[in-house]
């Protein structure tokens, strides 16, 4: 049985867990065993698992929001109580927290931001190493584990019409020794791990006052605007919108970048973008080289034709 | 307060990964190793400003061969007060922190810190494994620790935005960038650190849960399709027919 821990953001289930039921899915299809779902909450979460291929879910009672340390003790118990073959999780800031301390408590062993799974002579996890400069396919020296799911390595899409059994488990939840005292939210946008449309600009931009073409191609096309270190760090965007190497990892669908020369630290955290669209002025840019499709032109040019044909093409 | 900072070495960003023909090792030669990043600019660097306002010792420890003595040595030019080495090439994550978790124990750390992930496995595991094996509270991704007696108040990265905790100590915590500024070794340092303690520690047995059984390269780029800055309408109909995002 593959057991998988479902995040919710008010019972909705979040985008990055419905991936890591259909990456459950993948691996059933070349590994034993049924896919059954595990959440915390009072209620029933909005979409009915069932529509994943999930047979059975089972909730754990908690009034609040519970700590990180709570749910990897409860998580544990359960895995204790269900003794799954795999436990899978998404790879999000929640996962990255527990996984490790689920794999001590658990006993089983951790295989943390998978992008695909394979059977060759044993099944294998293929995941991102080197900062996206290779791959490696790690596999279970025992029966099974625990896997994480990197975030949009998979698709989120329904496969079924089916319903699942809901059942609760009755676990304890242990006091937690972590206080959490607020929140600061980014309001109305996909945040930057999950998003599958990324506009990105960097220091090509000259100055903070002229990021409004960049919001607004964002805006046409759906995506989260991100940007490189160097503007993050003299502030002209904020630190949460920095994606490279010391800053976010990104794998959208479709990742633009806007006045950013592609050094090899920026290119650590987006190349494993599935298509990269390059504006540049500089024909020498090193981030050419990574590219899918570019465009060698001065970007104070480029982007408001760009938002401006965007805007005819969607009219029509 | 005495304060922990667990290191790894890692290739440099910038080194060519390559692998050898039967893709199972790495090939390292020509490749320049490091101290992590993340363990090295922001966990350590944050521990010595803590040593500095609060007073103790910031001790670091390294699982690896002597192979690894070079980062250890910049630890402490940085300003590490002693630096150990379990003698061991760890066969898997969790046999890290099998072995980081054994030192730990013999000491009293307030704070035990390590980088958010490291650079060439990118898994972001071992805080997580370490404070389970303590059976200490663990904060991952935090880019902002103040510490008030014993309350610390942390900046967390979540998706979307920050989370403010809040944990007393003894506890865990995986540093991001944020945290500290990054600090360059001075001539003094780096005489300092030939004086001070560099222990070799015996590992503990343990057994192998996990392994790589090959390394591939990513294919690479097929070459980079154009567009002229004057038909921006090409652009349009590669979003529209071939990327579907408009």
């Amino acid at each position: 049985m593959i057991l998988v821990f479902v995040e919710h953001i008010d019972f909705q289930p979040k985008k990055s867990s419905l991936e890591a039921l259909n990456f459950a899915n993948s691996l059933s299809t070349i590994d034993s065993g049924e896919v059954k779902a595990i959440y915390l909450g009072t209620r029933e979460l909005s979409i009915n698992l069932g529509v994943f291929g999930v047979k059975e879910v089972y909730h754990i009672d908690c009034e609040h929001n519970c700590g990180s340390d709570q749910i990897a003790a409860v998580l544990s118990d359960a895995i204790g109580k269900l003794s799954p073959k795999y436990f899978m999780l998404s790879h999000s800031s929640l996962g990255k927290t527990i996984a490790g301390q689920i794999a001590v408590k658990s006993g089983m062993g951790l295989i943390s931001g998978a992008v695909g799974v394979v059977k060759e002579e044993k099944v294998k996890f293929r995941k991102t190493v080197f900062s996206g400069k290779a791959y490696a396919y790690y596999g279970f020296n025992e029966n099974g584990g625990i896997v994480t799911v990197v975030p949009n390595s998979i698709s989120a899409e329904s496969s079924s019409n089916e319903l699942a059994q809901y059942s609760t488990l009755n676990l304890t939840i242990p006091q937690s020794q972590i206080r959490s005292v607020e929140k600061k939210l980014v309001k109305g946008k996909t945040p930057l791990a999950e998003a599958t449309i990324v506009v990105s600009a960097g220091r090509g931009m000259k100055d903070p006052s002229n990021w409004g073409m960049i919001d607004e191609l964002a805006d046409l096309l759906g995506a989260t605007t991100a940007c490189s270190r160097p503007v993050a760090d003299v502030g002209w965007r904020p630190h949460h919108e920095h994606v490279g190497q010391t800053g976010i990892a990104i794998r959208p669908n479709v990742y633009i970048a806007i006045g950013i020369s592609g050094a090899i630290q920026h290119l650590a955290g987006v190349n494993n973008s599935r298509n990269i669209i390059v504006i540049n002025k500089d024909p020498e840019a090193p981030f050419f080289k990574a590219a899918d499709y570019g465009i060698c032109g001065d970007l104070f040019e480029v982007v408001p034709k760009l938002n401006e044909a965007i805007r005819k093409a969607k009219s029509v | 307060m005495n304060l922990l900072v667990c290191i790894s070495k890692t290739p440099d960003t910038t080194s060519k990964i390559s692998f050898d023909a039967t893709g199972t090792r790495l090939i390292e030669e020509g490749v320049q190793f490091i101290m992590n990043p993340y363990d090295e600019w922001y966990a350590l660097v944050r521990a010595l400003e803590l040593k500095e306002k609060f007073g103790g010792q910031v001790h670091v420890v390294h699982v690896g061969t002597s192979n690894s003595e070079m980062i250890m040595r910049k630890a402490l030019a940085i300003g590490a007060d002693a630096a150990f080495r379990v003698d061991k090439e760890p066969l898997d994550s969790m046999d890290t922190a099998n072995q980081l978790a054994a030192f730990a124990k013999t000491k009293n750390y307030d704070i035990v810190f390590l980088g958010k992930e490291t650079i060439d496995h990118n898994g972001s595991e071992m805080g997580a494994m370490l404070a389970a094996l303590l059976n200490l509270p663990f904060i991952s991704y935090a880019n902002h620790l103040e510490l008030d007696g014993t309350k610390a108040t942390l900046d967390v990265e979540i998706e979307g935005g920050i989370e403010v905790l809040e944990v007393n100590v003894p506890f865990v915590i995986s540093a991001a960038k944020g945290m500290a500024e990054q600090r360059i070794p001075n001539m003094k340092g780096i005489m300092d650190a030939k004086k001070k303690p560099l222990e070799v520690i015996e590992a503990i047995p343990s057994i192998q849960k996990v392994g790589i059984s090959r390394f591939e390269q990513p294919p690479v780029k097929t070459s980079v399709r154009m567009i002229d800055p004057s038909n921006i309408d090409e652009l349009v109909t590669v979003l529209k027919e071939d990327l579907k995002i408009i």
